[in-house]
């Protein structure tokens, strides 16, 4: 390779880190404005995936939160190893997504309202929920509970974690726990579902909200869209599983664009939770 | 309907039953062979279960001739009445429940089911529910905390449904709302995978006091099947996924994921319905016994400690 071609690589590989290409309308995009306009496409809507603290200060107040239960990490129970070992892939997601799991749980503030924030980021083993993801999901459901503080839910996973096996699966009923303490408790428990949420986190925290919000055009189900190809033997109907189509067939409350979620979320903390009572009476009835 | 590695215990089987008959018809001569034949039985096949791999495991829970949830019904119960319906959709047949009398006692019971012959696994879907029989089970949980009957599940399911009307009527969410409501319910419940556990449509009915597994059971995350295409792409490294998966009951046993491991009679219980189901029997009897004891509050907090402690992970200090 010549001084020049070195040179014209270098060149492009700068290039890219400055434009992307929207996957939806294939619009080239300016990275900066694209941030700037909470990484949705400008001329599409499309919803670019966020990471942890992207989502974090697009919803919670500046320097309002703290970042908890960081010191609960994952390890091996199975020694599970496929082509990789888990351990390795735990150490390539931690270095690829910079968290240390695949959820991070905030405590802060939206426009002055408390809330405890569960945040799932999908670069850490495609959001998959071992047994880290289902004690820091319980133990933000416990501190909720004791605190009185509504807790809000952003989904991103695949579903259960393999590597753990039968352990993830229980993560299922120890999530599903934690919601039934907020539940007992009355105390609001929202989910924003982002794409994708599928699987063991769909089918336990995920659609256990109180209200249950999704982002635009987000993929939500079960089972994953191939799955059910092969079973069936025959293809999906265009938009099945997105978001729009749940809300259509009744599964989920409203769909919102990310400009709005922060907004939302406020009124209906208020709504259900801060804003003042005109019937307080708790005598049993 | 055997597997490759039970061929010769057939041949003994086949062997037993003719001379059976010979006995049977007046023939008393063939009695100190039959004595002889039944003996090596026992012990080749007590022999052979005990050294299968994971992946033979996981053939035997999904053997045709395994007993099901409706043979259990049959052989534990007295006077099963079946209800049908969720009352918002329809009446999903992968799903049987009901009450019935457990040792003369009332009891709610919820299986699925994934039937016999081929008319009857089509009806059944192969005892892989959609959101309405996991709603009709959620109807018959607080049915059964509603009349004070404690709560008995069997588990048997290669999964949930993978469908499109599944997905359209709210899989995820019959699921989730099917844990939380065994997760909270206000009786005595006891679960036995008995078969095949498969995922979270396994757990939609494992959320229990008790949790029990008959020796050839498994239960997973993922069949061996997906945890292949998906990991190693490649799905016929099905026994490499089994082995990986810990899915065996002893695995579950010391992880702590179960309570009992439920012994089989000759090593498998398609051998033996009956005996299996009385020993079975025994297990749920100690089970409620010991609950029905148990204050509900108490009961309560102490499912939720049970699943609360399930996961390994470090906490840095």
């Amino acid at each position: 390779m010549g001084i020049f071609d070195k040179f014209l690589k270098k060149k492009e590989k700068r290039k890219e880190n400055l434009w992307t290409k929207c996957p939806e309308c294939k619009t080239i995009l300016y990275i900066p404005e694209l941030l700037m306009n909470l990484k949705v496409c400008p001329r599409c809507d499309y919803h670019f995936p966020m990471n942890i603290s992207e989502r974090v200060e697009s919803l919670l107040d500046e320097n309002s939160y703290d970042k908890l239960f960081e010191n609960i990490l994952p390890e091996d129970p199975l020694e599970f190893k496929d082509k990789k070992s888990y351990k390795e892939r735990l150490k390539e997601a931690k270095e690829k997504s910079g968290s240390t799991e695949a959820i991070s749980i905030y405590k802060g503030s939206i426009q002055g309202r408390e809330v405890i924030m569960a945040l799932m980021d999908f670069e850490f083993i495609g959001g998959s929920m071992g047994s880290v993801v289902g004690e820091r999901f319980y133990r933000a459901c416990q501190l909720a509970s004791e605190e009185g503080t509504p807790l809000i839910a952003v989904t991103a996973s695949g579903g259960a974690r393999m590597q753990e096996g039968i352990l993830s699966l229980m993560q299922m009923a120890k999530t599903t726990m934690g919601v039934n303490i907020l539940k007992s408790k009355e105390i609001p428990y929202i989910t924003v579902l982002t794409n994708p949420t599928m699987g063991g986190v769909s089918a336990s925290f995920a659609f256990l909200g109180d209200i249950i919000i999704a982002e635009p055009k987000a993929l939500i189900g079960f089972a994953g869209p191939r799955v059910i190809e092969q079973t069936i033997k025959q293809s999906l109907p265009e938009g099945f599983q997105r978001s729009e189509f749940l809300l259509e067939k009744g599964m989920i409350d409203m769909v919102v664009h990310r400009k709005d979620l922060r907004n939302t979320l406020k009124n209906l903390l208020d709504l259900t939770f801060y804003g003042e009572r005109c019937y307080e009476d708790r005598s049993p009835c | 309907m055997f597997l490759e590695f039970e061929r010769e215990l057939a041949e003994l089987r086949d062997k037993i039953e003719q001379l059976e008959k010979i006995y049977k018809f007046g023939n008393r001569e063939v009695r100190g062979d039959l004595i002889e034949l039944k003996k090596k039985f026992r012990e080749k096949s007590e022999k052979l279960y005990k050294k299968l791999s994971p992946w033979e495991r996981v053939q035997l829970a999904r053997h045709p001739k395994r007993p099901h949830t409706v043979d259990f019904i049959k052989l534990i119960f007295k006077n099963f009445i079946e209800l049908h319906g969720d009352r918002r959709f329809g009446d999903d047949k992968a799903v049987v429940g009901g009450f019935a009398y457990f040792r003369g006692k009332p009891v709610a019971v919820i299986g699925h089911e994934k039937g016999r012959t081929t008319k009857e696994k089509m009806e059944r879907n192969f005892g892989m529910p959609h959101p309405e029989g996991y709603r009709k089970a959620i109807r018959i949980m607080k049915l059964a905390e509603k009349f004070k009957m404690p709560l008995i599940t069997f588990i048997d399911t290669p999964g949930a449904y993978p469908g499109i009307g599944a997905e359209e009527r709210g899989q995820s969410e019959a699921i989730a709302e099917s844990i939380s409501t065994m997760a909270s319910l206000k009786v005595p419940t006891v679960a036995v995978v008995i078969g095949e556990g498969g995922s979270g449509g396994a757990l939609a009915f494992g959320v229990a006091d008790r949790i029990l597994m008959m020796e050839n059971a498994i239960y997973s995350v993922i069949s061996p099947e997906g945890c292949a295409a998906i990991l190693w792409g490649d799905q016929s490294k099905v026994k490499e996924a089994s082995k990986a998966l810990k899915l065996t009951s002893q695995d579950l046993l010391e992880m702590g994921v179960v309570d009992y491991v439920v012994k089989e009679p000759y090593g498998a219980s398609h051998w033996n319905y009956k005996n299996s189901a009385r020993i079975l029997s025994c297990y749920i009897n100690a089970c409620l016994k010991e609950l029905c004891s148990i204050p509900c509050d108490q009961l309560l907090r102490e499912r939720v400690k049970k699943f609360e402690k399930m996961g390994v992970f470090s906490v840095l200090t």
